[in-house]
């Protein structure tokens, strides 16, 4: 039995001027860390509300758990977690009456299920009489993932749960993610930060309701069509400028400190050409590489055709 | 049940830390049932009075000091002609004009009737009103010493003459404060009750809480019961204060039995609920809850029958109250403390409410969807 299917599931906004999700179908292993990627507005979010019962689809069958999110819905209620995007526990109860709360809803108790949370709620422990409102983002976090878990639920539902997060904070949410994953807990997880795809097990990159692929994040790189090249000059902006008109360039987009970007007709080797090209614009410090693609390449490539 | 206890706590603590919302609860309605009663007052008094004497006689000094004498006027201005007062009324200087005739004595005596001419301005109806009343009643009584003096005590009256002693019963000083208490306090509790009601289940759609909610297994009618009984508390607390303020500071101890209107309030108060509930399920932010709320609580208010008379409504305006829950119980109140009607009296108006309470409470629980 898979932990979670998608059947044809479209959802449309707004008497149906505004399509969310279009015709999506796909699949989640038992156990799975899954991440569904993409920019906002890919419809991850609305995904998310109609797996957890929140929204119904207009078209399309899906279930959770084995259990169908319309027949079922009571059911499913009791055996997800699930954590929006925007932060909704009662910032004026403080941090362990939102948790004692949210246990004595779902019949249980903090103490039943510590050992689940233990490693996250320690470290909001300390602040458990500071009221919610109060805690800092990252904290925030974890005290609605501990909310999300106390119940232990068999499948969570992290809706973009690293956004406006600090870096170190998001390193750290992850690695709770990969030891609850450890106790057989499958999560679903959205982000718009293509960096965190390689955390997942399979990921599916998503645009406009769509998946543009669905794969693991090593399968997806693979697959991606051609050479990719990073290059970069001291004056990147007349580089970018020039390389997007130059006549044999098939994408070129800023990657940091470095211009990502690919040629057309990939069996001949453009390097040098462009290279004395770009040294009789008047470039110094020129560097150009092959590069592995990353995840974001893949999405731009994806996006492309 | 265990689940309810919980949802209760929380609410509760919620309330109990935001301490501008439990200010606003319980000491606003105090303050308001202390200035609204002393404000809300029909009686006109200083009604300013403008006299134009063509006689000076007698007969008019006495009339004149008759009428400033009895407290309602003030004697603004004495003026030689009626144009001459008119330019007072003109310039808001004086409110009635009293014009008393050339030889008003001589030929009051001599041909047994005379006239007076009483101008009003009326652009203050209730003061014109009110305060031509006054001044007709007081020439009336002043009218009838003359006649006493004059006409010769017979046995039978050559004249029939109906005279009419009225009596105010349950309220027999006419005293406005314990006709206006009782409704007012009706009014606070209906404006708390609803209002904070639908504000708090809203709150919760803004914030997202009520998303973390839904996906609970959390039973619906848990859900509104733990947002219906904190304030339904509240609006018993709320009206026990009132009723405290109504005892020692108005003096008002209600005649009829105080369980009575306990009970009458305890099945108004989910009616008033019930009324949030379903304001706060078509209402996705706080203003949008706010100014329904503003809009039906204006109605009921102007409509119940605290300021002017239902029975003096048009038809249609009448109709309208009638699905007005509050005028139902601002009756109730004034019959029961003013009146110490019993509960057959009030039985009609209980299963009216009754009625209120079971179709805003259905509407609400059926219009309010975990899912969209």
């Amino acid at each position: 039995m898979k932990a979670v299917t998608l059947n044809n599931i479209t959802k449309t906004y707004n008497k149906g001027t505004v399509l969310a999700v279009d015709n999506l179908s796909f699949e989640v292993e038992k156990g799975e860390l899954f991440g569904l990627i993409g920019p906002d507005g890919a419809g991850k979010s609305t995904i998310f509300r109609l797996l957890t019962t929140l929204l119904l689809a207009d078209s399309g069958t899906a279930t959770v758990d084995g259990l169908d999110i319309v027949k079922d819905f009571k059911t499913i209620r009791k055996k997800v977690g699930y954590m929006p995007g925007k932060f909704s526990l009662y910032q004026d109860l403080t941090v362990e009456e939102n948790l004692n709360f949210f246990a004595s809803i779902f019949g249980t108790t903090i103490h039943e299920n510590y050992e689940l949370i233990k490693d996250i709620y320690v470290q909001i422990e300390p602040f458990k009489t500071r009221r919610a409102g109060k805690l800092s983002g990252g904290m925030k976090q974890k005290l609605a993932l501990s909310c999300a878990l106390i119940h232990k639920p068999s499948v969570l539902f992290l809706d973009e749960p690293t956004t406006g997060v600090d870096t170190v904070s998001r390193k750290e949410f992850w690695q709770m993610l990969k030891r609850l994953k450890e106790q057989g807990i499958t999560i679903l997880v959205s982000t718009p930060y293509m960096d965190e795809a390689n955390l997942c097990d399979r990921i599916a990159l998503m645009q406009s309701g769509k998946i543009l692929s669905i794969d693991t994040p090593a399968n997806i790189t693979k697959a991606y069509d051609g050479k990719l090249y990073a290059i970069r000059s001291s004056s990147m902006h007349k580089l970018l400028i020039e390389l997007r008109n130059y006549e044999f360039t098939e994408s070129c987009f800023a990657f940091g400190e470095y211009l990502h970007i690919t040629f057309k007709k990939d069996h001949i080797d453009h390097t040098n050409a462009l290279l004395s090209y770009l040294k009789h614009n008047g470039h110094t410090n020129l560097e150009l590489k092959t590069i592995e693609p990353s995840i974001e390449d893949c999405f731009i490539q994806l996006l492309k055709q | 049940m265990r689940t309810i206890k919980f949802l209760l706590q929380k609410e509760f603590r919620q309330i109990f830390r935001n301490k501008t919302l439990l200010r606003s609860i319980l000491i606003s309605p105090c303050i308001q049932l202390l200035i609204l009663p002393l404000a809300a007052n029909y009686e006109v008094k200083n009604i300013s009075l403008a006299v134009v004497d063509n006689d000076h006689s007698a007969y008019s000094q006495k009339m004149i000091s008759k009428i400033t004498s009895s407290g309602y006027f003030k004697l603004t201005s004495y003026n030689s002609s009626f144009k001459e007062a008119y330019h007072q009324i003109e310039e808001d200087k004086a409110d009635i004009i009293l014009e008393i005739p050339a030889h008003f004595e001589r030929n009051l005596v001599r041909e047994n009737e005379q006239k007076l001419f009483v101008a009003v301005n009326a652009i203050n109806g209730t003061k014109a009103l009110l305060g031509g009343g006054y001044l007709a009643n007081i020439i009336n009584n002043y009218n009838n010493e003359i006649r006493l003096q004059w006409v010769q005590p017979s046995r039978f009256n050559t004249a029939p003459l109906i005279e009419i002693a009225s009596s105010n019963w349950y309220n027999p000083l006419m005293n406005y404060q314990i006709f206006m208490v009782p409704g007012i306090l009706v009014m606070l509790v209906t404006m708390i009750g609803g209002m904070m009601c639908s504000l708090n289940i809203v709150k919760e759609k803004e914030i997202g809480t009520i998303e973390q909610i839904n996906v609970t297994p959390i039973k619906k009618h848990h859900f509104i019961l733990g947002k219906l009984i904190p304030f339904w508390v509240i609006g018993m607390v709320v009206f026990t204060l009132g009723l405290l303020i109504a005892r020692f500071v108005y003096h008002i101890i209600p005649i009829g039995n105080i369980s009575l209107l306990y009970g009458f309030l305890a099945v108004y108060l989910l009616a008033v609920l019930g009324l949030g509930l379903l304001i706060s399920t078509y209402s996705d932010t706080q203003q949008q809850a706010m100014s329904i709320t503003f809009f039906f609580v204006m109605i009921f208010n102007l409509m119940s029958g605290l300021y002017t008379p239902v029975e003096s409504m048009p038809n249609w305006a009448q109709w309208i109250a009638k699905f007005n829950p509050l005028s139902y119980f601002i009756q109730v109140m004034r019959m029961v403390v003013l009146k110490g009607s019993e509960f057959n009296d009030v039985k009609p108006h209980l299963i009216a409410i009754l009625g209120f309470a079971i179709v805003f409470n259905t509407w609400a629980i059926l219009n309010y969807r975990k899912r969209a």
